[in-house]
């Protein structure tokens, strides 16, 4: 209890009544503006709780005179974000990929759109920008395993590849070396081979022997030359892109074990207006048909 | 204890209240019409209309902060222009060091938006409150009903002129009729409402209340005002030789042996900063010269000549007081400095406004993938062309890529066609609008090894050209 409050004598203020070594406190009022400005603050605050949710309960908290929520304002920017596209939807549901496509204003919406929707749900295996990684096709080259075309890209994407959906891709390539079909030697010149096919080096001895088991084992989904087979999804093996690598080691494990990769029926999620939109954007990635 | 004892000391002066006196005369006439002028080019320009063809706002002087344009009239800056404003800013700046050097605080006794709201509040305040010493007294009485009236009223105005003032700053930004009708009906949008609101508040404040704290404490001008003066500058000059030795003086006494002020303390009654000039030059001085006026008045009743507060230079003042002639230098190295720095910073702005380019190009190139390589091992790059159009009419751009000898370019969106890159192919953009372009560019694998530099040429049908570099990327060799 501080009992020496007295006077200074240099300011008139009082002091605190606290000494501490000789040395006292001055007891000097906090400035008016400063004090005016924590009683507005502490009105500001008494009403904010009144008219906002500010207390919480045990099982929830006090509402607010004004009933707001932050929930209710996102689903209303959520709402008006919809009823604002559902013009545009509405046109592309209406509309045929072709006629989407040739529609400047539509086209802009549809690829803007399907890019949000291919980088939520796409990008983890294809990459941004649809650039593909081992095993997971590149969306923006010009060779395509199932076909370019929008209808195509459409088919795709909407049953997937190799999965439960019953219009899914459909393919399965042998294992040739783990069901014995060839042997560890053969898969070798057979590999050799298939180098040659895009003009990479091979032994050519070797390569002749793999090119006759090829037209025996391989040219039925791959074809003669290599030229691939987009019905069966078999991969055009003639030209400069690999899907797992064009090495020998990794032909020849893919030679051996197949790979036979899988892709979602994105059908199963997304309705026919968001599939128009997603196929149109990794239809104009640069490799569209 | 007792031999220390002293009565409490403020750590800060206290203002004195200023109650300006009313003045009459040349200068207080010119500040009046230069008031006139300031708050009608302030009020009237939003109201200005200026053509620009359909589609495009009809204010003449507008900051379209939506619409990422700032019109004045003629001119048309895009958000990336900025530095036509920058060139204003120094504009303004060496002016108001070369007029300062010259005539003084002109800007501050004149043009500055504080003292012209500042003397449109005092006189407001006058015609009120009656004047200075009707004012002191109502000041001091107790509260009446009168005093109330007089009080309320006064605020009111205050307030409906710092409506007005923030009024019309939002309409520079805003569409002038409309946002007044929008105002008018309570209709505006939040943003209107906060500077309104903060501009009115500021205008009330600064000008009702701050008022010469403003200039004396809040504005660093003063502080650094002094470097641009020099002993050839026009300031308002008490000429202390004529003025001392100062005393009252009865009518018909002689003049022998004394100066010539009389000590009537009529330049400290009305000056807006309440200081004595007579002290000599000084901070708080704003150069307005009313005490030059309120001077004259008294040298005329008492029959002695005018002048005895004027604008003049020290030189001048002490040549007078040798009794020498006084001369006037207004050629001085400064002056030519400034002058050349002005006409320097002026004339690199008309040179850059003059031959303002209408386009701009920008390229950026996909950064996923970085390149891809195409069925015959062939690389293709992807980029996104931002052309913007600040003509006031459609466009047809010619766009080729030079650096890339084999390249070939394509388009997204399109039917797929490929052209030689060096030749290029035409896209058109609206006017007064940016067109976005996905752009492929085809090259063999030999052409590159990782990076190799191109630049995008666009030339507009107008013959105008606009280039921007960037790289054609590819896996190593």
């Amino acid at each position: 209890m501080p009992t020496k409050i007295e006077k200074d004598s240099v300011t008139g203020t009082e002091t605190t009544g606290h000494e501490w070594d000789g040395v006292r406190e001055l007891n000097t009022p906090l400035p008016k503006w400063w004090i005016y400005t924590f009683y507005v603050c502490i009105a500001f605050a008494i009403v904010y709780m009144a008219l906002y949710p500010a207390v919480p309960w045990v099982n929830g908290h006090s509402g607010g005179i004004l009933g707001y929520t932050q929930r209710d304002t996102v689903a209303t920017n959520l709402a008006d974000a919809v009823a604002r596209q559902a013009v545009f939807r509405e046109q592309i549901a209406n509309a045929s990929l072709e006629e989407i496509r040739k529609n400047p204003q539509l086209f802009n919406f549809a690829t803007t759109g399907g890019r949000a929707v291919f980088n939520e749900n796409c990008v983890p295996c294809h990459r941004a920008g649809g650039a593909g990684a081992k095993g997971f096709p590149n969306l923006a080259d010009d060779d395509w395993l199932w076909g370019g075309s929008l209808a195509e890209i459409a088919q795709t994407i909407t049953h997937g590849v190799r999965n439960s959906d019953s219009d899914s891709r459909q393919s399965q390539m042998p294992r040739f070396g783990a069901d014995g079909m060839l042997t560890p030697a053969q898969i070798g010149d057979v590999a050799d081979f298939v180098m040659t096919l895009s003009g990479g080096k091979a032994a050519v001895d070797a390569a002749l022997r793999g090119g006759k088991l090829f037209a025996d084992n391989c040219a039925a989904c791959h074809g003669e030359k290599g030229e691939g087979n987009r019905e069966l999804g078999a991969k055009v093996l003639d030209n400069r892109i690999w899907l797992y690598g064009g090495d020998k080691a990794t032909l020849v494990e893919t030679i051996t074990n197949a790979r036979n990769s899988q892709m979602p029926a994105w059908g199963e999620r997304f309705d026919a207006t968001t599939i128009k939109m997603l196929t149109l954007y990794v239809h104009s990635l640069g490799g569209g048909e | 204890m007792s031999a220390t004892e002293h009565a409490p000391q403020p750590l800060y002066v206290s203002r004195t209240k200023v109650y300006p006196r009313r003045v009459k005369g040349t200068i207080r006439r010119i500040k009046w019409a230069v008031l006139i002028v300031c708050l009608a080019v302030y009020y009237l320009v939003p109201w200005l209309r200026w053509d620009r063809g359909p589609g495009h706002p009809d204010q003449a002087v507008l900051i379209d902060m939506a619409g990422h344009r700032a019109y004045f009239f003629g001119i048309e800056i895009w958000p990336q222009e900025i530095y036509y404003i920058t060139g204003l800013l120094i504009l303004a700046a060496v002016g108001l060091f070369f007029v300062t050097s010259m005539f003084g605080r002109l800007w501050c006794g004149y043009a500055c938006p504080q003292t012209v709201w500042t003397d449109l509040f005092m006189w407001t305040e006058r015609l009120i409150e009656g004047d200075r010493t009707a004012r002191m007294r109502l000041d001091q009485q107790a509260m009446t009903l009168g005093k109330l009236t007089r009080k309320a009223t006064k605020h009111t105005v205050w307030l409906l002129i710092g409506a007005a003032t923030g009024g019309a700053w939002i309409m520079y930004f805003n569409d002038a009729p409309t946002v007044v009708g929008q105002i008018v009906h309570l209709e505006a949008d939040t943003t209107v409402w906060f500077f309104f609101g903060l501009f009115t508040a500021t205008t009330y404040l600064l000008a009702g209340w701050a008022r010469e704290q403003v200039c004396t404490y809040m504005c660093p001008w003063p502080r650094f005002q002094a470097s641009m003066v020099d002993e050839e500058t026009l300031t308002v000059t008490y000429r202390t030789w004529r003025g001392e030795q100062r005393g009252s003086h009865k009518k018909g006494e002689s003049w022998e042996g004394r100066g010539d002020c009389v000590d009537c303390r009529a330049c400290v009654a009305v000056c807006p900063t309440g200081i004595d000039i007579r002290d000599g030059l000084q901070l708080e001085c704003i150069g307005c010269g009313l005490c030059i006026d309120a001077c004259d008045e008294i040298m005329d009743r008492v029959e002695r000549p005018r002048g005895l507060i004027a604008f003049d230079t020290y030189n001048n003042q002490l040549a007078r007081q040798r009794g020498e002639q006084a001369s006037y230098r207004f050629l001085r190295p400064r002056t030519f400095v400034y002058s050349a720095i002005l006409l320097l910073a002026a004339s690199a702005m008309l040179f850059k406004l003059a031959t303002r380019a209408t386009i701009e190009v920008g390229v950026l190139p996909d950064r996923s993938p970085l390149f891809v390589t195409l069925s015959d091992g062939s690389i293709r790059n992807g980029y996104t062309l931002h052309i913007s159009n600040m003509n006031p009419h459609d466009e047809t751009f010619w766009v080729r890529v030079t650096g890339l000898p084999d390249a070939m370019l394509g388009m997204a969106g399109s039917e797929p066609q490929q052209i030689a890159a060096k030749q290029g192919m035409p896209v058109s953009v609206k006017s007064d609008s940016v067109g976005t372009f996905r752009v492929y560019l085809h090259a063999p694998r030999s052409a590159v090894n990782i990076e190799a530099p191109l630049d995008f040429i666009v030339r507009a049908a107008g013959g105008e050209v606009a280039a921007h570099a960037s790289n054609f990327r590819g896996p190593a060799r």
